[in-house]
């Protein structure tokens, strides 16, 4: 065995005609939990080194305006997130008229809020229920509604989420620590189009009288996927 | 295109591994990798669906050795390399090529913000008659086209219902080759998890798939 896993991905960058430093080694961003302590903040890694040199080139040539770049990343980092969602999800639960409008017309239920935009130009929002679980996955690549919930978790986008969600989501839903009666029906949104879902949780008891601001705060990103629910115990988006 | 990145299905994948309290980058790299992946499609030289086409053409075992922004940063590179946009030797070298005219980038800060508020619509103002109604009785066409398709493998002659209309939206197999947009409806389709995954499946469970005018037939 001669063919290291390096020598295969620098041919394969090679092919594709990214080789703007010598040395490619693998990347650094895994699709695995982050629970084994190890430190990301170290030397810079070589795709970093790459992708350096490739926005040098891209800038020189006038291609790309680092201002923009500065500007998209920001916005993913810090503005643009599932706060939003959350905020979409308590207002449904505390107003019946809005809800209704959320679920007939999601565009223009979400835009009320200030939120739309891109990877959310076409929403649908489905509403878990005690007899109904949607669970929202994209088979085929990372779909995934942006405005309302950000950029997705490495885990929506791997291999062992896409492939098992649609054959056996009770299965994905128990490793969420998800377990499901047979009294409820499973419904798997996959986002083959342009098409993007939001999951409308079910709002849990004891929260009558929390106010609008109260129950956003208890509102988790993987609830409006659908791998998991809301309860006054979980600790939702950070504000 | 029957390649690996159409998942749905696959069984031996491991399990689902989630991080608590994830960062929206891993690495400042990942942040700047998305972002001008972003600023380039700017130029309209390309379009989503031939992105999405490019990132499926990467061989089945780099796909899986490469992270998810290493995928995009290859399938940049080769797309920028067909039209043009860099050469192979300013690649090599990181330079420009001696000679080339500095260019104007169209995406600018605040036409970023254009971008992300506003969105690129992939719905279609046009009158296009719809195929199938609310309730009525489909089967995925068995078909398994070489380019790009967003009919996944695992629907393929299977029977659904249409469960709704979302409208008309341009039609992703040909707009990815750049051979129009071929407007035409979007359903979405359930499928019950017993016609897709047999006895096995819980019977009370279902899979709703969007899918195109092209892809269903009456059934």
């Amino acid at each position: 065995m001669t063919t290291t896993r390096r020598d295969f991905l620098t041919a394969a960058v090679t092919a594709a005609g990214a080789a703007v430093t010598p040395d490619l080694a693998p990347v650094q961003e895994h699709d695995h939990a982050h629970d084994h302590g190890h430190d990301h903040q170290g030397v810079p890694s070589d795709p970093a080194l790459r992708v350096k040199a490739l926005e040098s080139l891209l800038v020189e040539k006038g291609l790309v305006d680092r201002s923009a770049l500065d500007a998209l990343i920001d916005t993913y980092e810090h503005k643009v997130g599932p706060r939003n969602g959350a905020r979409v999800v308590a207002r449904a639960w505390t107003d019946p008229a809005y809800k209704q409008r959320l679920l007939t017309n999601s565009d223009a239920a979400i835009a009320e809020l200030g939120y739309g935009g891109l990877q959310g130009e076409h929403m649908v929002v489905v509403e878990n229920t005690p007899k109904i679980h949607n669970l929202v996955v994209c088979t085929l690549c990372s779909c995934y509604p942006w405005p309302v919930l950000g950029l997705p978790p490495v885990w929506y986008k791997s291999a062992p989420y896409r492939s098992r969600a649609v054959i056996d989501p009770r299965g994905v839903l128990r490793e969420f620590g998800l377990e499901l009666g047979d009294d409820v029906e499973v419904r798997v949104w996959d986002s083959t189009a342009e098409l993007r879902y939001l999951v409308l949780p079910e709002r849990p008891a004891g929260t009558e009288k929390m106010s609008e601001e109260e129950l956003a705060a208890l509102v988790t990103r993987d609830s409006m996927v659908g791998v998991g629910k809301v309860s006054t115990q979980t600790e939702g988006v950070r504000a | 295109m029957n390649g690996v990145h159409d998942l749905g299905g696959m069984q031996d994948m491991g399990p689902v591994q989630a991080e608590k309290n994830e960062p929206v980058f891993h690495e400042p790299w990942q942040g700047r990798a998305f972002a001008f992946t972003r600023a380039m499609g700017a130029w309209g030289k390309w379009n989503l669906d031939a992105v999405r086409f490019q990132r499926e053409q990467i061989a089945p075992v780099d796909y899986f050795r490469m992270s998810y922004y290493e995928r995009w940063v290859v399938a940049l590179v080769e797309l920028m390399l067909k039209d043009r946009m860099v050469t192979p030797a300013e690649l090599e070298s990181g330079k420009p090529d001696p000679g080339s005219a500095k260019l104007t980038p169209p995406l600018t800060a605040e036409k970023a913000q254009i971008l992300v508020t506003k969105g690129v619509p992939a719905s279609r103002d046009v009158a296009v008659a719809a195929r199938f109604h609310s309730g009525e009785r489909v089967r995925a066409r068995n078909i398994n086209p070489v380019g790009h398709t967003r009919l996944v493998r695992y629907a393929r002659g299977k029977i659904g219902t249409i469960h709704m209309d979302h409208g008309v939206f341009l039609f992703p197999d040909t707009n990815a080759l750049f051979l129009g947009e071929k407007p035409q409806h979007v359903y979405s389709v359930r499928f019950t998890a017993r016609e897709l995954w047999g006895e096995q499946a819980a019977p009370q469970d279902s899979v709703y798939i969007d899918m195109w005018d092209d892809y269903l037939e009456a059934a």
